[in-house]
């Protein structure tokens, strides 16, 4: 059935949009349905011809199906650029959707919500209608997704015309695959409401349930995805539910079936009786060994998904390892998801088998994949521990291999297995040190490094060692660096003689004077001080026991598991992130631009830079989507409560596994903000902020500008205790900072955490912390302004009553003397926005006396009188509040207040 | 959860753009295609990379076949098994219509891939993938859209595989219908270095071609345990069990569900009723012995010893046993007690092809390469590919699985006639031993 379309690709001569015209025009049908051809052949390789628009829209009131869709073809991708001229084309689209033919009326409703342009979408409204209750499934099925499509055009419209109604009642249609659609457009429109549209109540369940036994495989996932959202009311229910569900693992469909385990898995969670719940696990297991057998894309999904499942269900697939094993021709992809879970499903029992699997892996061919293979022995002693022997024997025999990437990566995973299982295994270290001089990455010569320092006491030569190293220290990279120094501090606790003694000097040296990098330094200094000080006190911090680490690596926190196995099948279960990490929702108002950059890919090459961005990218996005890491979704107009920050006082040690994830930034904009770290302190960083208030929500607005070299990232920030207890709401979120950029964020920020004792102040300590630079501190001041919050403004008589009842020794006086007030109208205006509100207004003689209210969180109120000569200076204000030793702050403010 | 694709692409070899539809407006094309190109040009191999990827907030799900990439993008939390495994059968669909689906079938066809795509997607959400019915009312023949053309009723019935009406003429024998099925089982074998059996198992699948008018109501009888103890049977010996089966979306899964009974209305043409899978041991029915000997370093040594392992009164043909070989050997020099061998440099491997190999038999097969004198020195030992082994053994299964019956009833009254043929053949069959 092959065609020969690719010549209407061939015409490129000079003028061929005249003449396309021409045909376009032409009295024979062929030659015009030849002519469209050659119109959708140049769209689809990206040339312009939106210029043909009425030329094309005339061809379309025609009787050829064929030509009919094609002009419809032409009108979806050019009816934007030509909203005016794509009315021309709405009197044929609702003869069409009226037209005996089904395969007509459905085409006209779909491409019109295919249309998105506005003029267009209001004439879509009637003939959606009438397709909605047409007799024929097709237009029906049809019209029920044009639903959806509206909705995402304009939400309005498809509510004010009650089409959600209608679409509800389609749920109850006598054709299935009409059901599922309509199930598809009401989940989808549900998700972007966000309010309750589509309530699946127990009758719908059980009629979508029935509709399921009779719809196309596609419609069988729409459906059982929309289900797993029911919450079942009891046990029993839920049982009965997964007893129609069941059925559907049966189903050659990968996705139906990994849709149906979603459910089952869902409503088990509310199954109590054992029986029940190990029989299902019973049943689930083959499906997913089988869709092991699927195509390698479709393994990679199912494989992610059990990554999830065996966490909460362990048992299903604990006697499956074996068909995780890797075969030779499995994608990379494949192999790397397989190797995963089998470290996952590694016990006591299987271990000799898995581990003779991981060492024939790491004699693969991909470097990648074998060092994942080492890590897997690696982890899988950290986990069991009475096969940690046997693990450490076959890394043993990897290492006699002197392949140096499986050495290295032995000797890094070798290091956890040290610290898992202290005083255990250390006879080995005699093999390590053999392959000493084979360690070229910075991760395996520090763990080289740390072995040598931690066991210093065994290895007698551990000072010969440890001095090869030294020679290149200014060259190594941080990590090692700071490894050499810390393993010569303990080399020198445990052996204080001469040599030792000689190698800490030069370290030491090294480390504080001929470095730039802040960490080594301010790691150098403390080693140093506490060496002088008192060497006693050295040994208990540096030679401490440290904890006993555990194999904690890719195991998900528990909330997050829920959610994601919720997810199954489903992207958010691919990426091991929760759903709003990546969905992204974008109106379609780029699409403007992007059409015009479409015209011209022809001609331009993409520029470098564009490129590069790009790139840059998408390596980042899919390596944190690879790290499968929660990131905490950043809710700034939501007083949250203050995340743990950690100290960053504590960091110096090096624990500095305590990064708080950077996230989308919040932006900010608005005025300048002043510098409160300026660059020449801060080694190029510049840090100006300002608290300010919005929306009810007290805020640090925060400017970061990078002027030094290197880019900077890892910001973290800390308050001193301060008067109001404010303290940050929520982890700063900084982008990475490259040289000569800037990033301005709004950190949410909350009260009464830790309050300074004493009299109240106005100063703000802050602590500013990066990745590559040291601690900066600056101070700011609190203004009580953004305190006040939006519910101050007081009743005449309450205020009266309020200040009656106040003793006269809550009342403070202050004359603001530099203070003009030019307008009553504008000092008003400027004190509302700040919350101070106005109660009444009296003159005495020349004076304005200006009655205002105010409070401060936890419901203080500040009642205020200012007098004041229009256009003379000075302003008497005074206060009456239960807490007077906030007059101070207060007078501070207003005076800049009615300065500024 | 609800979600679904914003675009569907298809791409030629380099990543570019042949043919994309476009359902949200939120994705662009452009820089889609950016992406991607860079995309295979950094990876050299595309297939090693992640099928799923994440760029500046769009989703990208991609497979190849031949010189194209079917591609999703979108914005959403979709379903990802049910896009990839829908470019599955998109690529089917193409190759139902243009016999392969590569660029050039593309090109020559753009007109019916527009289409086709409209049809199976709408608005990102698949729609429908029935080949055979699709080609009902969407036709390459141009001449054939002058007539008027209605959506098959199949498009949207509970039976949306088969259309009514199919009519079947008596042919010279005087029979209207048939049905063949073939029962086709692969085994699966994984053996370590050891010799040890580590993985098996066995992937069976009812493949039928019906030619059968109207609408035929069919039910298939299998030796079951499970439904043959459910019935009271005596299972002595002939009973089989099934670990997990799948059925072609014909099958009513709640009846089966209920009492076994694997009840149907068949599509036309062919197709895969069902596939099943048995994860009991299975001893290799090819076993491969390999002796490797290296003379100082100028030349290697091969001994292979191939044993069939089933009854004499089966016969595997077409047996080809694939072994490795180091990939800088060269001056082949081969004797097989049967069969023929070629050595095959472009996969660093030795192809032995034994037509005939009847069961309980061994054969032999000595090969000598010259190896260069100087290798390099810091060079990686490479993993050794496994032996591969490939075989078809007709009229029998591993499994034992019988068809006991398989009935047909239309309303017309016609006689079918079942015709049912076994085949075992070797599917991913690696031995480590070399």
């Amino acid at each position: 059935m092959s065609g020969h379309d690719s010549k209407y690709f061939s015409t490129t001569k000079k003028g061929e949009i005249p003449e396309l015209k021409d045909e376009l025009n032409s009295q024979y049908k062929d030659k015009k349905r030849d002519a469209v051809k050659k119109v959708i052949a140049a769209m689809t390789v990206g040339k312009d011809v939106s210029s043909l628009f009425t030329d094309v829209v005339n061809c379309m009131q025609t009787e050829n199906l064929e030509l009919k869709k094609l002009v419809y073809l032409y009108l979806i991708n050019y009816a934007k650029s030509q909203p005016d001229l794509a009315i021309l084309a709405v009197n044929t689209f609702v003869k069409d959707s009226q037209d005996p033919n089904p395969l007509i009326r459905a085409l006209a409703v779909r491409t019109m919500g295919c249309i998105r342009v506005d003029k267009i979408t209001e004439y879509l409204c009637d003939p959606l209608q009438r397709c909605l209750k047409d007799d024929d499934p097709y237009v029906r099925k049809t019209a029920a997704i044009c639903v959806a499509k509206l909705y995402d055009i304009n939400a309005e419209l498809v509510e004010d015309r009650g089409f959600l109604d209608t679409l509800k009642d389609l749920i109850s249609d006598n054709n299935p695959m009409v059901v599922a659609n309509a199930v598809a457009a009401l989940a989808e429109i549900q998700e972007n409401s966000g309010r309750p549209i589509f309530e699946i109540t127990s009758q719908t369940l059980s009629k979508l349930l029935t509709a399921l036994n009779e719809c196309t495989e596609w419609g069988q996932v729409f459906i059982l995805d929309a289900l797993s959202r029911y919450k079942a009311a009891d046990a029993r229910e839920a049982e009965n539910i997964v007893e129609r569900v069941t059925p559907r693992l049966q189903h050659a469909n990968c996705a139906v079936v990994l849709s149906a385990v979603k459910m089952i898995l869902q409503q088990m969670e509310l199954i109590t009786s054992t029986d029940v719940v190990r029989n299902l696990c019973k049943k689930m297991a083959p499906p997913l060994v089988t869709l092991l057998s699927a195509e390698p894309e479709i393994q990679y999904v199912a494989l992610r998904n059990i990554n999830l499942i065996v966490q909460r269900r362990p048992t299903i697939l604990a006697h499956e390892i074996k068909v995780f094993f890797c075969k030779y021709n499995d994608p990379i992809y494949v192999k790397m998801e397989k190797l995963e879970i089998m470290i996952k499903l590694a016990s006591d029992r299987n271990i000799d088998q898995v581990l003779l699997e991981f060492k024939e892996y790491a004699t693969e061919v991909d470097v990648d994949f074998v060092r994942k293979a080492v890590r897997a022995i690696g982890r899988c002693a950290i986990k069991l521990e009475r096969a940690a022997e046997r693990c450490i024997s076959v890394l043993l025999e990897l290492i006699k291999i002197k392949v140096n990437y499986v050495v290295q990566e032995a000797i890094i995973v070798i290091k956890d297995i040290f610290r898992r299982y202290p005083n255990t295994y250390e006879s080995i270290i005699a093999t390590l040190c053999e392959s000493l001089d084979t360690l070229d990455e910075p991760e395996a010569k520090a763990s080289m490094i740390w072995i040598i320092g931690e066991y210093a006491e065994r290895i007698d030569n551990a000072d010969e060692l440890l001095e090869s190293f030294l020679e290149s220290f200014p060259e190594e990279p941080a990590m090692v660096q700071l490894q050499l120094l810390t393993a010569t501090v303990k080399l020198f606790l445990k052996k204080p003689t001469e040599g030792p003694q000689q190698m800490i000097q030069v370290v030491l040296n090294n480390a504080t004077v001929e470095t730039d990098n802040p960490d080594l330094r301010d790691r150098a200094y403390i080693y140093w001080r506490l060496l002088s000080t008192d060497p006693e006190a050295a040994k208990d911090v540096v030679l401490a026991e440290k904890p006993v680490i555990s194999d904690d690596s890719n195991q998900l926190d528990p909330s997050l598991l829920d959610e994601l196995l919720a997810n199954i099948a489903t992207l958010s279960s691919v990426y091991h992130k929760p759903p709003e990490a990546f969905v992204t929702r974008v109106k379609t108002t780029v699409q403007r631009s992007e059409d015009e950059e479409y015209a011209d890919v022809g001609e331009t090459g993409y520029s470098d830079s564009a490129g590069r961005a790009i790139d840059s990218s998408g390596t980042a996005a899919t390596s944190s989507v690879n790290a499968a890491t929660k990131q905490p979704a950043p809710a700034p107009t939501s007083p949250a409560p203050p995340v743990a920050v950690p100290d960053l006082l504590g960091d110096l040690i090096g624990l500095d596994n305590a990064i708080v994830p950077v996230d989308e930034p919040t932006t900010a904009t608005g005025p300048p903000l002043p510098v409160l770290l300026p660059a020449s302190t801060g080694q190029g960083l510049q840090i100006s902020a300002q608290l300010t208030r919005r929306d009810g929500q007290i805020f640090y607005d925060m400017m970061f500008e990078n002027n030094a070299q290197i880019p900077l990232d890892g910001f973290m920030i800390q308050f001193n205790k301060n008067a109001f207890g404010l303290a940050a709401g929520g982890p700063l979120q900084v982008p990475q900072l490259q040289p000569g950029s800037s990033a301005r964020v709004l950190l949410p920020m909350v009260l009464f955490q830790n309050i300074s004792p004493g009299l109240p102040n106005s100063l703000l300590q802050v602590a500013v912390k990066n990745n590559q630079q040291p601690v900066w501190y600056f101070s700011d001041k609190i203004s009580l302004l953004v305190l006040f919050t939006e519910d101050g403004r007081m009743e005449r008589t309450n205020f009266l009553e309020t200040w009656k009842s106040l003793p006269d020794s809550n009342e403070v006086v202050k004359d603001l003397p530099s203070v003009v007030v030019n307008s009553v109208e504008a000092t008003l205006d400027r004190l509302a926005a700040s919350n101070m509100f106005f109660i009444a207004k009296r003159r005495h003689a020349n004076q304005e006396v200006l009655y205002l209210s105010a409070k401060i969180p936890r419901g203080t109120p500040v009642l205020i009188e200012l007098t004041a000569v229009i256009g003379i200076a000075g302003v008497k204000c005074a206060i009456k509040t239960p807490n007077p030793e906030m007059a101070p702050l207060f007078f501070e403010s207003v005076e800049a207040l009615l300065k500024g | 959860m609800a979600g679904a694709a914003s675009a569907l692409f298809l791409l030629d070899i380099k990543g570019r753009v042949l043919v994309w539809r476009d359902f949200r407006g939120d994705v662009s094309a452009v820089q889609a295609e950016r992406f991607f190109t860079k995309l295979i040009e950094k990876e050299g191999d595309p297939e090693s990379h992640d099928p799923v990827v994440y760029d500046n907030g769009v989703t990208y799900m991609f497979i190849q076949h031949n010189n194209v990439y079917l591609m999703t993008a979108s914005r959403q939390n979709c379903n990802a098994a049910s896009l990839l495994l829908f470019l599955h059968r998109v690529v089917d669909v193409f190759k139902h219509y243009f016999e392969e689906l590569e660029e050039e079938s593309l090109r020559d066809n753009f007109v019916v891939v527009y289409e086709l795509l409209d049809e199976m997607m709408d608005f990102g959400y698949p729609q429908y993938t029935e080949a055979k019915i699709l080609s009902e009312f969407i036709k390459t023949d141009a001449y054939r859209m002058e007539v008027t053309q209605r959506p098959p009723m199949a498009v949207t019935n509970a039976v949306s595989w088969r259309s009514e009406g199919i009519r079947y003429k008596k042919n010279e024998v005087g029979l209207a219908s048939y049905v063949f099925l073939d029962v086709v089982e692969s085994v699966n074998i994984l053996v370590n270095s050891n010799g040890q059996i580590i993985r098996s198992d066995v992937v069976g699948a009812l493949k039928m071609r019906t030619y059968l008018s109207g609408m035929p109501e069919c039910k298939l009888g299998l030796n079951d345990r499970v439904l043959l103890e459910a019935q009271g049977r005596t299972t002595k010996g002939k009973a089989i069990d099934l670990d997990d089966i799948k059925f072609h979306q014909c099958v009513r899964l709640a009846r089966f569900e209920n009492d076994r009974t694997i009840s149907f209305i068949p599509p036309d043409g062919s197709f895969d009723l069902m596939t099943y899978r048995l994860s009991t041991q299975v001893k290799p029915l090819v076993w491969v012995e390999a002796q490797v000997e290296r003379h100082s370093r100028s030349r290697i040594e091969i001994m292979v010893k191939a044993r069939s392992q089933f009854k004499e009164r089966s016969t595997a043909t077409n047996v080809e046993i694939e072994l490795p070989v180091p990939a800088d050997a060269t001056n082949p020099n081969i004797r097989t007690s049967m069969g023929s061998a070629n050595y095959a440099p472009e996969n660093d491997a030795l192809v032995w092809k034994i037509k005939s190999f009847p069961g309980g038999k061994e054969y032999m097969l000595r090969a000598e390469f010259s190896l260069p004198s100087i290798t390099a020195e810091e060079a990686a030992p490479g993993r050794k590919a496994p032996i591969r082994v490939k075989f078809e053994i007709p009229y029998f299964t591993v499994s034992g699985i019988q068809v006991r019956y398989l009935k047909i009833i239309e309303k017309s009254g016609y006689q079918a006639l079942p015709w049912v043929r076994y085949i075992t053949m070797a599917g991913e069959y690696e031995l480590r031993l070399i």
